[in-house]
């Protein structure tokens, strides 16, 4: 018999919700052990098979030296490496950090700022080594995550689109609260993943999933700055999970007194 | 012509249900008129009219209890005739080979059952649209199983416009406010201290349905006063687009500045295409199982916004905005004319409205056109 493929589920600075949205496939997930071979996630195993793995699931952002050299060494033992959530691809909440200078929050938080060994940024994990495919979100939705695994599996494209978050609005019928009176909603330059969760329960979209393909925050911001939203508001729209994703980074930037 | 009161109206509902239909129709929800399956002349939008303009959507109250006195609502009705998701083939793995089987149009496992439709208060522009996709689904040489089955069952109650928003403008492109043909029944409302409906019957299908209604022939009083009524509509349009030579101008202008200009604000978030009664785009997408053994193909609402519509092998052939804005608007109003026999546009006016920055296609044509913008007509 073919041997089946090794998974290995890494964490960098995250919360750990987009290992657990692996878990909570329940079902699916027995359909998919079936094919992978779990090697390594210490989230759902305590036994850890050694490496190389062929698929790696990296979470979390690089935040300290000790995790800038670790992520190389996890490169060279993964055939294929996939980024999962908006801290791997963008540097997640946590990169809120990068607009202002981290020592003084360490000096606020912490009671003996001296035990703490912080880089200044928390970056991506594409910005220290090459990876294959981004999946986006905060946390990402588990339907993608299979669908990643599903198209490695079987050695085709994932079905990923990077449009905005308008065209699953449309296609499911929901009215559109930009026009019609509801909240500041960054769904025309957010990228689609989510099914317009946020839409679809009369929420704006809050940009979980990062910038879409081609992305116009420029003309969007100053749009809403014509019926009287102000530069902080904008600014706070985009300091968000994804706000270091380049094209949000610069928007907020933008906004800055 | 004959005149139905409005006391009736739940009788033609009870009519059409009884010969099989799912009523579909204009209803209120979340700050909006959108279609969903209706059931009695209650759960039409009685009473409500709407404000559009560029990005901007609002309902109101009438002071009049009229059940069709509003122009277009957040959906059209090709959700229906061409829905957002529809599963294309069925495919299993049999050793080195497999099986395709492609679901009949009728049965379930589409997502949703076919259902006999009857759309209830069509406006003449979207009947236009209907017609318009007719052409694109069953009269280019190749037919769409779906739309087909689904449109030859269809019944179809079309409402001339009494009442037109800031972002019309069918009465430019030929297209309304009132219908000319497409119907099956054709209603015009006079909603005051009389409410009465003054009905054409458009087909086989409608009279048979328009006899067993009470109903008398339209005194002249009553055709004066609908006519008159949607001569108001006409009066009322928000927009105007200049159709003249509209066809050359913009393809002999495909290096125009405003192109440029245009796709500085332009999003391409895609639902200015969404929200259009004509644009049929559509991406097909295969999926399989996790072992591999069974795989779908499923068509979806697709955009020429989006880059991988164009991507082909090598890469994306409308990389910038601008291209992808330029190739939607000639194709709406200049390269549909080669393809299909007319305009792509019906003047709906929902691409102005539901373009979350505003963008007007009116004033685009009139911008490459080099005149002056005119002064906004007034709203409703």
């Amino acid at each position: 018999m073919k041997r089946t493929p090794t998974l290995a589920v890494w964490k960098f600075a995250s919360c750990d919700g987009c290992q657990l949205s692996l878990l909570d496939c329940e079902a699916e997930l027995l359909a998919v052990t079936e094919r992978l071979t779990i090697a390594n996630f210490v989230e759902a195993s305590r036994e850890v098979l050694k490496g190389p793995y062929d698929l790696s699931l990296v979470e979390g952002s690089i935040t300290t030296a000790h995790d800038a050299e670790r992520i190389h060494k996890i490169r060279r033992i993964s055939k294929t490496l996939i980024t999962i959530g908006a801290c791997a691809t963008a540097g997640g909440i946590q990169a809120l950090r990068n607009f202002k200078d981290v020592k003084e929050f360490v000096s606020i938080v912490y009671s003996t700022p001296a035990y703490i060994e912080t880089l200044s940024k928390s970056t991506p994990i594409a910005n220290h080594v090459y990876v294959d495919f981004e999946l986006h979100g905060c946390p990402i939705n588990k339907n993608q995550l299979l669908e990643v695994v599903n198209a490695y599996l079987n050695g085709r494209k994932p079905n990923i689109p990077a449009y905005s978050v308008c065209v699953e609005c449309k296609r499911r019928g929901i009215v559109c609260g930009l026009v019609a009176a509801g909240p500041p909603c960054l769904g025309p330059v957010t990228h689609a993943g989510c099914d317009a969760l946020c839409p679809s329960y009369h929420r704006g979209c809050f940009g979980c999933y990062g910038p879409k393909e081609t992305p116009n925050t420029g003309s969007l911001t100053s749009w809403w700055k014509q019926s009287g939203m102000k530069d902080d508001e904008l600014l706070r729209l985009f300091r968000n999970f994804n706000a270091y994703a380049d094209a949000f980074r610069k928007e907020s930037e933008s906004h800055e007194k | 012509m004959f005149t139905v009161d409005r006391t009736n109206v739940d009788q033609l509902f009870r009519l059409l249900q009884q010969k099989g239909y799912t009523l579909i129709g204009p209803t209120v929800r979340d700050g909006a008129l959108i279609l969903d399956a209706i059931s009695s002349a209650s759960d039409l939008p009685v009473g409500w009219t709407d404000d559009q303009g560029p990005a901007h959507y609002r309902l109101r109250r009438r002071d009049d209890a009229s059940l069709f006195g509003y122009s277009v609502g957040a959906h059209s009705w090709k959700r229906y005739l061409f829905p957002p998701a529809v599963k294309l083939v069925d495919a299993r793995r049999q050793g080195r080979s497999m099986d395709c089987t492609s679901p009949s149009p009728d049965s379930a496992s589409q997502g949703t059952p076919l259902k006999k439709y009857a759309f209830i208060g069509v406006k003449p522009c979207e009947l236009n649209a209907i017609l318009i996709q007719d052409k694109v689904f069953l009269g280019s040489g190749t037919v769409d199983p779906f739309y087909k089955a689904a449109r030859e069952r269809l019944f179809i109650v079309a409402a001339n416009c009494t009442q037109a928003s800031g972002t019309c403008f069918c009465a430019s492109m030929d297209a309304g406010p009132r219908a000319q043909r497409g119907f099956d029944l054709a209603i015009t409302e006079v909603a005051g201290k009389q409410h009465y409906f003054v009905i054409d019957a458009g087909s086989k299908k409608g009279t048979e349905i328009l006899l067993e209604l009470p109903h008398r022939k339209s005194s002249q009083q009553e055709l004066d006063e609908a006519a008159r009524r949607v001569q108001k509509a006409t009066d009322q349009m928000g927009r105007q687009l200049d159709t003249a030579g509209v066809r050359d101008l913009l393809l002999k202008n495909p290096e125009h500045p405003r192109w440029e200009e245009v796709s500085q604000r332009c999003l391409n978030c895609a639902n200015c295409t969404l929200v259009c009664p004509t644009c049929f785009c559509s991406s097909v997408e295969d999926t399989t199982d996790l072992a591999g053994k069974t795989a779908e193909r499923w068509r979806r609402w697709d955009s020429c916004f989006t880059l991988d519509f164009s991507y082909i092998h090598g890469g994306c052939i409308r990389s910038s905005g601008k291209s992808r804005f330029r190739q939607w608007m000639t194709h709406k109003l200049a390269s549909w004319n080669d393809q299909f026999g007319s305009s792509g546009c019906v003047g709906c006016g929902r691409c102005i409205t539901w373009c979350p920055v505003g963008i007007d296609i009116t004033e685009e044509v009139r911008a490459i056109r080099g005149t002056k913008r005119q002064e906004q007509l007034m709203h409703s």
